[in-house]
């Protein structure tokens, strides 16, 4: 599985990072932020996309994995 | 939350800010600038002193408010958190000149809205400029711009900031002699709500703003780059509802709340191209920083030192704008504006090529 690592980055780079990911197309990813927005905002691109994801938080850092 | 509900949440909390700002006009401050980053922060750099325009100096409640309201919000819903370090001489350095670009345009994405909400044409070119500027940012973030990440600090330095706030209420109540008001009749600085009110909207907005990642530049951002109308719509709303509340208001009063055309307008110019240039500027460099003004100082009410920094490199460029005839006024541009306005270009087009394309070489 692709794993992004977008922790410690700004809007919008994690989604940047995550659209760069899904671009290579493939059907599953984990994508790791450590702020809440970003989880928003990586969450509804990839399910935008198509893809499933699920949230895993833990000490304030958020593991989405997305899969189609 | 899924998006639809996202989406329907920042419309509302767009439609309340419109309303909140329409009557901020009502109760006082000047007309079409309900709210002004930009401008309040101008204001607030006068009264300190940092300028000595007495037309714009007043420590501006609503930016006290705002950030507060985020700094509490950000703590009941356990999203404060203390970061920094991602590049912050870098954000010093675009905040101040975003503040260029607005004082060249004379307002923040967020008074752009509402200028066009009081029926200011040249606003207009303002939007169209400030398309441009989100344009060319996100040509660099599709290439790989990028400021590096942010790193966890200590709490108390994530507090600094919001308590630096509360100093500043202090000083805003007891208005010490070092404090510079504008005098009544002044100009902008000498137009304002109620203390309590403004402070009250600056809470419930930064509280709102908060809540739904509000972001004026983020609006046209995400639309180019993912397709995405959430934040947009927020825009939207806020446009929507201040324009109905000013028809409303100039309903009772013709002529003081919504005028529509180009001369005239309360703190504007009818340079275009200017206008166009100013916000190319504030919308480049705040797509290069993030956000917008309003969304910066949100972030740094939730704890983000690069967001506090950046308001202070906005704060400086008020400062040199007043101190070295770059802001425009009534009258129009200034030469000395224009050319810090080709500067601000320049500068932000080389922190994004160097940000982009020598990171692979670091």
């Amino acid at each position: 599985m692709k794993t992004v690592d977008a922790r410690g980055l700004s809007c919008p780079e994690p989604v940047v990072l995550t659209r760069k990911a899904i671009s290579s197309g493939d059907t599953a990813y984990q994508i790791i932020v450590d702020s809440p927005t970003a989880c928003e905002n990586v969450a509804r691109y990839a399910k935008d996309q198509g893809y499933r994801v699920e949230i895993e938080e833990k000490n304030g850092e958020f593991t989405l994995s997305a899969t189609k | 939350m899924d998006t639809k509900k996202e989406t329907w949440l920042i419309i509302a909390a767009g439609g309340i800010i419109g309303v909140i700002a329409a009557f901020l006009v009502f109760f006082g401050n000047p007309q079409n600038m309900g709210f002004c980053i930009a401008c309040f922060l101008r204001d607030t750099a006068g009264a300190l002193g940092l300028h000595r325009a007495g037309a714009v100096q007043y420590i501006r409640p609503e930016i006290i408010g705002l950030v507060l309201g985020s700094f509490i919000l950000a703590c009941f819903r356990k999203e404060f958190s203390p970061r920094g370090g991602s590049a912050p001489l870098t954000r010093f350095v675009l905040g101040f000149f975003v503040m260029i670009g607005c004082l060249m345009f004379l307002g923040c994405p967020f008074r752009m809205i509402l200028r066009l909400a009081g029926g200011d044409l040249n606003a207009i070119f303002g939007l169209v400029g400030f398309t441009g500027g989100i344009l060319a940012g996100v040509f660099f973030l599709g290439k790989g711009y990028s400021l590096k990440r942010t790193y966890k600090l200590p709490m108390l330095e994530g507090q600094l900031f919001t308590g630096i706030q509360l100093v500043m209420l202090i000083l805003l109540l007891a208005a010490p002699a070092f404090i510079y008001f504008s005098e009544a009749g002044a100009g902008p600085g000498a137009k304002h709500a109620p203390i309590l009110l403004s402070l009250a909207a600056g809470l419930v907005v930064g509280g709102l703003a908060q809540r739904t990642r509000l972001c004026m530049v983020g609006g046209i951002r995400d639309v180019v780059l993912f397709r995405q109308w959430k934040l947009l719509a927020g825009f939207a709303a806020i446009f929507t509802t201040a324009l109905l509340c000013n028809l409303l208001l100039n309903a009772f009063t013709p002529d003081t709340y919504f005028n529509l055309g180009l001369t005239g307008q309360p703190v504007a110019h009818t340079d275009g191209l200017w206008n166009a240039l100013g916000m190319f500027l504030a919308g480049f460099g705040c797509v290069m920083l993030g956000g917008c003004p309003l969304r910066q100082l949100v972030l740094a009410g939730e704890g983000n030192t690069d967001s506090a920094i950046t308001i202070v490199g906005l704060i400086a460029g008020a400062a040199f704008a007043h101190n070295f005839g770059l802001a425009s006024s009534g009258n129009g541009p200034t030469a000395n504006g224009k050319i810090a306005v080709i500067i601000g270009i320049a500068v932000v087009a080389v922190i994004a090529c160097l940000n982009t394309f020598r990171k692979g070489k670091e």
